[in-house]
């Protein structure tokens, strides 16, 4: 397998990774969430939140209908409300890529396929690269793969760096994230060095989880990923996305995101482009806050289409 | 990224991210127009005729009107004081604690409005009285109540007895809190006290006094007298007084010993301090720029402990100074009611010109200096947070305590060379080491001439921690079992 950095490069960009210090990365987080975000700026967050969502199903149920079901909302998130904008993407398994990108064709919104034996990227690398490929050749705009934590925790990071290279060479013109599973790496310090890792071997964004691992995203771990982006484009001057997913489900976690992004890396990443939200049910809830924001109550649920 | 298909921007989508006001209320919160003196357990008119305003230094508006309490009002006070002495030492001590415990948990159920109060008359962020002035003075008052029934198993073998009438002096920069160090250790042991908060912050107290009578606390036991450095030494000379407590300025806390010596009385002093904030390089720099920026830029650098001096291992200087410049950028100076507000008012227009003429002297003397883009307020006293690079040691700015949000940067090459630079100033009160090494941490505690080191972390506080300096910032310890001997006599 061809890689970019050589064995011993590879090896002193992993030791030369600064530490983190868990109390310091919390406190920081929770310091930022703390930040009261009302009004024009709630209501500009919220916009900002649905044209960055990834709209998501990863269920061993998903059918051609609840696909289709799926990009009707993430197209028209709001039935009759134009000023509503569309999600980012749909973020589907590779055998749906096809359903999904028959519905979505001729509107902005993007095709994203996990791949890559997800969630527990488990499998031989040959299988991976296949699978990617067939994801992209379904009509994928995006692929989300996983990282190999076994390798990753067994410190050959060699491995890890050579399955990402392979997968970014397999995803062509498709854009590639990066889950990192934050989750299953135990520290901070390894979250760090994750992300400097992926960035190295290519990734275009790097994302938090899977979903199916319990934490999925959170605060403090997004935020060593968004401070490893900000050195790394301080070295490299490649800007990458951040994408934190799972369990973000209401508009106070999402605008606590866009708070973190915001004082982190700056108005520059407040964009699809360069951050995007994984969520199921995220969307729902962001629509509710933004009637509210705009009438001053709480509609019923029932006001919100459930896809 | 030009993968990416780019999409019609909504008009939402060309604004940045502007953080709309988020101003705490104040609807909630009353002052009066003027205050007279608490003086056994209720509030007084004053003897003296004088007053003066206070004003909230981020408008410059009259809040209220308060006395500068004379000769006759302290003497009053310390009267009021010492007769209550009498019962409140012969007190069963756990009724003591339960007058304690009560006044703690009032202190938590008037919490926002005493937030407000404190940013309104001293002018800090509202984050930082809500989520730090506050929730502490509470605890202290917690920590302590828990003592006051078992004074003999913290001394062991001794009879502790307390002394008598306690004559407390508190600063403006964390008023509530300081009132909370000086009060609640002074009554856990037995004593009563007169305290006279700052002239510029005097309203925190006034409300304490309201709390006092809220909680039934017996009469005299906490007299407030409201005025400034001339009613400051009454209370520290009066004859009735029998152990003085000041938090303040090494200038006047030289004087307040001056004036102490040869009367017998028991004296601790909590003073300014020059502490050298540490960064090796293996230091978790991201984590070092956040508590380079709480050391030195919380509450405008109005901290006695505040991180003024950063030493920087030389080798790191230049990405940890990037980051450092970068972070300051993203501070958020303006209305200190607004809950996003990172740096709020200058205490007073003294302080402020006090500041600007360290600054002005630290750029004469060839500092370079950098302040991030920022737009100060029309009206009030504001300083953006400055930083200063090309610093050498024999620089006033690195000598002298500024009290205001400035940084003198300076570095070093060894761990040896970073201890003398540290411990080389008349003041002791507190360091901040970081690095990921354990063992280094320990071998910089031990060698820090300073009351407080902090290791990966700066301007933590908790009542279970003492407090004080070496040399010129003072003596005594405030907080912990150690904050209780000033105000005991062990027999």
């Amino acid at each position: 397998m061809a890689t970019a950095l050589s064995l011993s490069h590879l090896g002193s960009l992993m030791r030369g990774v600064r530490s983190v210090d868990e109390v310091g990365a919390e406190e920081r987080a929770a310091s930022l969430a703390k930040r009261s975000i009302k009004k024009a700026s709630k209501l500009w967050a919220l916009d900002l939140a649905i044209r960055c969502i990834d709209l998501t199903t990863l269920e061993g149920s998903d059918t051609p209908g609840k696909v289709a079901a799926l990009c009707a909302k993430g197209i028209r998130p709001k039935p009759g409300d134009a000023s509503i904008p569309s999600v980012a993407s749909i973020c589907i398994y590779p055998a749906r890529v096809a359903d999904a990108k028959a519905h979505l064709r001729g509107t902005s919104v993007r095709v994203a396929s996990v791949a890559t034996a997800f969630p527990s990227g488990q499998s031989f690398l040959d299988v991976k690269v296949a699978e990617t490929r067939e994801a992209v050749a379904a009509g994928a705009d995006e692929v989300d793969m996983v990282i190999d934590r076994g390798a990753f925790l067994s410190g050959d990071h060699e491995k890890v760096y050579d399955e990402i290279v392979a997968v970014k060479e397999a995803c062509g013109d498709a854009h590639l994230k990066v889950i990192l599973e934050t989750g299953e790496l135990g520290t901070y310090d390894s979250v760090r060095r994750a992300s400097i890792l992926a960035m190295a071997a290519g990734a275009d964004f790097i994302k938090t989880s899977t979903g199916k691992v319990q934490p999925a995203a959170t605060l403090p771990a997004s935020l060593v990923m968004m401070e490893a982006i900000r050195d790394f484009v301080r070295e490299t001057g490649r800007p990458v996305g951040i994408k934190p997913a799972g369990g973000i489900r209401t508009s106070k976690q999402a605008i606590a995101y866009l708070v973190v992004l915001y004082e982190t890396l700056g108005a520059d990443w407040m964009t699809p482009e360069r951050f995007r939200l994984g969520a199921s049910t995220l969307l729902n809830d962001v629509l509710m806050q933004i009637e509210k924001e705009r009438t001053g109550a709480y509609q019923s649920g029932d006001y919100f289409t459930i896809d | 990224m030009a993968a990416i298909v780019k999409r019609q921007p909504t008009d939402l989508a060309k604004q940045i991210f502007e953080y709309a006001p988020a101003p705490e209320s104040i609807d909630h919160v009353k002052i009066e127009p003027r205050y007279g003196l608490f003086i056994g357990g209720k509030m007084v008119a004053a003897h003296s005729k004088k007053r003066f305003p206070t004003i909230n230094p981020a408008t410059e508006q009259k809040l209220s009107e308060v006395v500068e309490a004379d000769e006759v009002d302290v003497d009053r006070a310390v009267k009021a004081a010492d007769k209550a002495f009498e019962s409140w030492s012969a007190m069963a001590p756990s009724r003591r604690a339960r007058y304690i415990f009560r006044i703690s948990r009032i202190l938590q159920e008037r919490a926002r409005e005493l937030a407000v109060v404190e940013t309104m008359d001293g002018g800090k962020p509202i984050k930082e009285s809500r989520d730090v002035d506050i929730p502490l003075a509470a605890a202290h008052f917690f920590y302590y109540a828990g003592w006051a029934d078992k004074l003999e198993w913290a001394f062991p073998n001794r009879k502790p007895r307390p002394l008598g009438v306690a004559g407390q002096v508190i600063p403006w920069n964390f008023p509530l809190l300081m009132l909370a160090w000086k009060i609640a250790p002074a009554l856990a042991a037995g004593n009563t006290v007169v305290l006279k908060p700052a002239e510029t912050t005097p309203l925190s107290a006034l409300l304490f006094a309201d709390i006092c009578m809220q909680a039934e606390l017996p009469p005299g036991v906490v007299n407030i007298v409201t005025g400034g450095g001339k009613t400051g030494s009454v209370v520290v000379t009066h004859p009735g007084v029998k152990k003085v407590a000041f938090t303040g300025s090494t200038e006047v806390g030289k004087l307040i010993q001056r004036s102490l010596a040869g009367t017998g009385k028991r004296l601790t002093l909590e003073l300014g301090g020059k502490a050298a904030n540490i960064v090796f390089d293996d230091a978790p720099l991201d984590a070092a720029v956040e508590g380079i920026v709480n050391g030195i830029y919380f509450n405008q650098g109005h901290v006695c402990c505040a991180g003024s001096r950063l030493l920087v291992q030389e080798s790191i200087a230049e990405p940890l100074l990037e980051k450092l410049k970068l972070r300051l950028g993203t501070l958020r100076l303006g209305d200190p009611l607004d809950k996003n507000t990172d740096i709020g008012a200058i205490n007073s227009k003294a302080q402020l010109e006090k500041i600007e003429e360290l600054v002005e002297s630290g750029v004469e003397e060839g500092a370079e200096i950098f302040q991030p883009e920022c737009k100060l307020p029309e009206r009030g006293y504001w300083f953006p947070p400055t930083l200063f690079t090309n610093v050498s040691q024999s620089y006033r700015i690195a000598r002298e305590e500024i009290f205001g949000p400035v940084l003198s940067v300076l570095t070093f090459r060894t761990p040896a060379e970073a201890v003398e630079k540290a411990n080389n100033t008349p003041y002791g009160l507190s360091a901040g080491v970081w690095t990921d090494k354990g063992s280094r941490i320990l071998w910089m505690a031990e060698r820090m001439r300073a009351g407080v080191v902090w290791a990966n972390t700066f301007n933590r506080f908790d009542p279970t921690s003492p407090f004080g300096g070496y040399k010129e910032s003072g003596f005594g310890r405030e907080g912990g079992r150690h904050g209780l001997l000033p105000y005991l006599e062990l027999v």
